[in-house]
């Protein structure tokens, strides 16, 4: 079931479009900056509120990397693997982040903290290497200051 | 050396409207709603010769002037401006969005009233939440003033401006799956003719513009288009956001003459190659841009000058190869990005882009055989323009065909030695 407050955003939203289903993709970004995620069961209610089938709110939850169809951490760590970040060395920080929290990308920690993934170019190249942090840009990144950001987000 | 689009930008906090006001903003606003008719406004700006700052260059004047206007045209029209910037080593529309976000906002009230439209859209990137910030705080701002809403300065028009904040996926910047993601769609990009400026979003006439090319309405409107055409060194008018990333001294972002040449900007601005770094070629603007090799370095930046060497001035964002960084796994970053990213509509892209990264990392981990190259030759021919639905696949062959040219001895040097050069120094 889609909460009050979800209901009320989604529709708050729609106001921009003549349409109520064009609402789609931010009534996903809605739903999962509420829960996190998008289940299955989250997928139906929206369609469901959007009076459109299932297969077509899922086929759109899966054409766009920012919503997860899976469970995600507390923490999301997106780390830029562009070409700038790429030539100022983000594979010996994506290693040692790995190395770290003992996930690879795609992964998230057995205590459900943090979850990698990779994200293209962030459009912070002058200050590569970069990476986010839930919703927070972090750049010219160090062994060091990334020791010190992991400790931040508990 | 005028700056007009950055001059008030400032490190850390962007222009309010206050302080836009004191700097003369919103009067081309005024100017245009108030004695200029659209069809004057769109003269202007196609006698100015702006070209497209997203990349593809395109006339911007002429793009809107294929907007059916009168009576006889469909009431309903939108303007929408590209802000999801997303090519890789790219970061222009993030510097002007979070400096000065009212230039765009004038910019686009004065494009939507030359195209008669009364309700306009941000297309922005998910992760740039700074500019998200600034610009919905700036929108409500010119709300409050009167610059947005209904009965604009008194002049009976109205234009509501909305921001819709993507979910993410580089397609997303091609026009048209642009339209179809902000209908609420898988953004796959739709078959030309139509175009957007006769059906575009939700099937009425569109326009998309870029941001940097926004930024540029109100001055031209303004101070006119012999003044534009004067700030270039080349005669295609303006200046241009340049960057510069990679291994440089003082990588960044500057505002110059379109026309200067790619050393100057590497050089004086950019600082040089930092110590113990040699260049080796340039990827002039973004990841869909061929390689410029070193001894061509005194091209002249500009939309007319990077085609004759093979090239083309994309978003003018560069990012500088250097001798420390293998350039075939440069390459197949490269192609790694644009194999994920492909909408996977239309099978040569879906297909080819997965082939040719595969190729790239087995040659890079010293499995490749020579006929391996002949592959890739094969696929910047079979997934170049005309070839695929849309121009995602053709972009990802730009620096390939001229990646396989520069650096034939490195590929052959990981194809015989079994192994990448450059890890084995490590």
């Amino acid at each position: 079931m889609l909460s009050e407050q979800e209901k009320q955003e989604i529709l708050e939203e729609s106001k921009a479009y003549p349409h109520l289903q064009a609402v789609c993709v931010d009534a996903l970004k809605i739903v999962q900056h509420h829960r996190g995620w998008v289940s299955d069961d989250s997928i139906q209610d929206i369609a469901g509120f959007l009076k459109m089938s299932v297969h077509e709110v899922d086929s759109v939850a899966t054409f766009y990397s920012r919503i997860y169809r899976q469970p995600v951490g507390r923490h999301v760590i997106l780390i830029c693997d562009g070409m700038s970040c790429m030539i100022m060395g983000y594979e010996n920080l994506y290693e040692y982040i790995s190395q770290k929290l003992g996930i690879r990308f795609g992964g998230t920690t057995t205590d459900g903290r943090f979850t990698l993934l990779p994200i293209s170019c962030l459009g912070d190249c002058h200050m590569a290497p970069s990476m986010m942090i839930n919703e927070e840009l972090f750049s010219l990144l160090t062994e060091e200051k990334i020791d010190e950001l992991l400790k931040r987000y508990q | 050396m005028e700056r007009p689009l950055t001059e008030h930008i400032r490190q850390g906090t962007a222009l309010t409207l206050k302080e836009y006001l004191k700097v003369g903003g919103y009067n081309g606003v005024q100017k245009a709603l108030k004695s200029m008719a659209p069809t004057d406004i769109t003269g202007l700006v196609k006698s100015s010769n702006l070209l497209g700052r997203g990349g593809a260059g395109f006339p911007t004047g002429l793009k809107w002037s294929f907007v059916p206007l009168g009576d006889g045209a469909p009431k309903q029209k939108y303007l929408i401006c590209n802000a999801d910037e997303m090519e890789p080593g790219t970061f222009k529309d993030r510097y002007l969005m979070e400096g000065n976000p009212h230039q765009l906002i004038a910019g686009m009230i004065i494009t939507s009233f030359a195209i008669q439209a009364d309700k306009a859209y941000i297309f922005l990137r998910w992760a740039y939440k700074k500019s998200e910030l600034v610009l919905r705080n700036a929108i409500e701002e010119a709300y409050e003033a009167g610059y947005l809403g209904k009965n604009i300065m008194g002049t009976g028009f109205n234009l509501d401006l909305y921001i819709h904040t993507s979910a993410g996926r580089y397609i997303c910047g091609e026009e048209t799956a642009l339209i179809n993601s902000l209908e609420g769609k898988r953004a796959i990009p739709r078959a030309k003719p139509p175009f957007p400026a006769v059906s575009g979003l939700f099937g009425k006439p569109t326009v998309v513009n870029n941001v940097e090319t926004l930024s540029w309405i109100s001055h031209i409107v303004e101070k006119g288009v012999d003044w534009f055409k004067a700030l270039s060194i080349t005669g295609e008018g303006g200046t241009k956001l340049f960057g510069v990333s990679g291994r440089v001294k003082s990588p960044g972002l500057w505002e110059l003459p379109l026309g200067i040449p790619m050393r100057q900007v590497i050089d004086e601005y950019a600082g040089g190659m930092s110590d113990g770094y040699r260049l080796r070629a340039v990827i002039p603007g973004g990841a869909s841009t061929d390689f410029v090799p070193a001894e061509q370095l005194d091209v002249k930046m500009d939309y007319a000058s990077l085609p004759p060497i093979g090239s083309r001035l994309g978003t003018a964002t560069m990012i500088i190869l250097d001798d420390q960084t293998c350039p075939v796994a440069f390459l197949h970053n490269i192609e790694r990005f644009f194999a994920l990213e492909s909408c996977g509509w239309c099978t040569p892209c879906r297909e080819g882009l997965p082939w040719v990264e595969k190729i790239l990392l087995s040659i890079e981990q010293g499995t490749g055989r020579e006929e391996d190259l002949e592959i890739l030759r094969h696929h910047t021919k079979y997934l170049g323009p005309g070839n695929t639905f849309c121009a995602h696949a053709p972009g990802a062959m730009e620096p390939l065909q001229s990646g396989l040219k520069y650096f034939h001895d490195d590929f052959m040097r990981h194809i015989n030695e079994k192994q990448c050069p450059w890890k084995k120094r490590n």
